[in-house]
């Protein structure tokens, strides 16, 4: 094996698992700012300038909290729960390229893990994975609330897996090619020649599945805190709970890039321009979120999975029969 | 952005695997350390009880509603077919005509069971009594 290759990717991926797991805790930060701001608040403000050092606070809280194993659970799968969010989480991020190549001090880097040709099944599959940290949590928990979260969890998400799979199938069928690289190419031709326009319904389509995906507002009802206390993650405490909440949001960031590359043309062709209009899209989907969060009501897990067999999911069998369509005449 | 030549594509991936598997357990263990080291300890038994209304916990009967058992079913009926779909849909242009009737087909007669497990109501949401 080439010792190259193998430092290289071990700096990429100790780089892309810092930066994301500061980027998640800031996440939570952005958070409260932003839905504080939409409710005329200021949200957290003690701690540090404009409480930037909260996130600091809360690790050390997180990191200090007793170790608590409640009674009756099963200890092993409870304590591995969380790991498997938390890594299958940037596990998915191994096939997604966040920036273009650049060279630096002469040397040609591609800000990718692996260049895989089945790239963005890859990523769904992976994502698809992260479903076990509920999953084995709740069970493992002896709390019913756990134990309904995590039946509502593999539910919404099995549907919504239908969903986004469905909905990329036709701009798959475009482009010809898995690679998100080669995804992001077909559409280097500038704003025109985005998928999102020429496949509006499935960008709509794979928007909400990514909403239900992570788990965010309209579709919160895993861990609908009226109703299931937190969810798969009422008996955790300390820094296994903090492990959730790392996979959640950086679940958050990854599907914000596979949106971006995948629909609103990525990094384009590549240009220092394409970078920083890549970085600004992943910006707005993560805003999205956070917005949505302050705007709408949850739904009834009943309405959610009317919504996604009986709408989202003939919708977008018919969408990739109209491309296949278009595309033969 | 051209590709990355190289024998072993996945090998990332391993990297990957090992890395993150090993970083988020070594989180978990370092926070049990410095939990020990600088948390009270309370094991008062009440305290580790399940979290619930009331101190007396009992046996729970822990059902869940069969509807969701109906759903997994179904997924897997449609899951298998984006199985189906993905390599169709990646050399759609290739295959022509021939591979889009053959898909059709196929989406013909899923359509036809989901017709069907709509009609029999697999897909309302049904009182669990």
């Amino acid at each position: 094996m080439d010792t190259a290759l193998l430092v290289e990717t071990v700096i990429k991926i100790v780089v892309i698992l810092l930066v994301f797991s500061a980027l998640a805790g800031f996440g939570t930060y952005f958070e409260r700012k932003v839905l504080a701001f939409m409710q005329r608040r200021l949200g957290p403000m003690n701690v540090g300038p404009y409480g930037l050092l909260q996130i600091a606070a809360d690790g050390i809280k997180l990191f200090t909290k007793e170790d608590i194993i409640p009674a009756g659970v099963v200890p092993l799968i409870f304590k591995i729960a969380p790991v498997i969010t938390a890594a299958t989480a940037f596990m998915a991020a191994a096939a997604i390229p966040f920036l273009p190549s650049f060279t630096i001090f002469g040397y040609e880097v591609h800000p990718i893990v692996a260049d895989i040709n089945i790239g963005i099944l890859y990523v769904m599959g992976m994502m698809a994975v992260g479903l076990y940290g509920p999953l084995l949590g709740g069970l493992a928990s002896n709390n019913k609330y756990s134990l309904i979260s995590t039946a509502r969890a593999v539910a919404v998400f099995i549907s919504y897996e239908v969903v986004s799979g469905l909905a990329i199938l036709a701009p798959l069928m475009m482009v010809g090619s898995l690679s998100l690289l080669d995804i992001n190419d077909y559409q280097a031709g500038g704003i025109t020649h985005w998928i999102a326009f020429s496949q509006p319904v499935a960008f709509i389509l794979f928007w909400i599945a990514a909403f239900a995906e992570t788990g965010r507002t309209p579709f919160h009802l895993i861990a609908n805190d009226h109703e299931l206390i937190d969810g798969f993650g009422t008996e955790y405490s300390g820094m296994r709970w903090g492990l959730f909440f790392i996979g959640e949001y950086a679940n958050m960031f990854f599907i914000s890039f596979v949106m971006a590359i995948m629909f609103l043309g990525g990094y384009g062709d590549g240009s220092v321009a394409g970078a920083f209009a890549l970085l600004g899209k992943v910006a707005f989907f993560f805003f999205f979120f956070l917005w949505t969060r302050a705007a709408w009501p949850d739904v009834r897990p009943d309405q959610l999975m009317w919504l996604t067999w009986k709408v989202l999911m003939p919708l977008a069998v018919i969408n990739v029969v109209i491309t296949g369509f278009v595309l033969m005449f | 952005m051209d590709h990355i030549n190289t024998a072993h594509p996945y090998f990332g991936v391993f990297v990957l695997f090992v890395l993150t598997f090993g970083a988020f357990f070594m989180t978990t263990v370092i926070a049990r350390l410095a939990s020990r080291a600088l948390a009270a300890k309370d094991t008062e038994k009440i305290k580790l009880s399940v979290y619930e209304c009331g101190p007396e916990v009992t046996k729970q009967p822990n059902r869940i509603s069969p509807q969701f058992y109906l759903f997994a079913l179904l997924f897997l009926l449609f899951d298998v077919e984006i199985v189906f779909m993905f390599p169709w849909a990646v050399d759609f242009k290739l295959l022509g005509w021939f591979g889009f009737v053959e898909m059709l087909t196929f989406i013909l007669l899923l359509a036809i069971g989901f017709i069907y497990a709509w009609k029999k109501g697999a897909l309302e949401w049904h009182n669990i009594k």
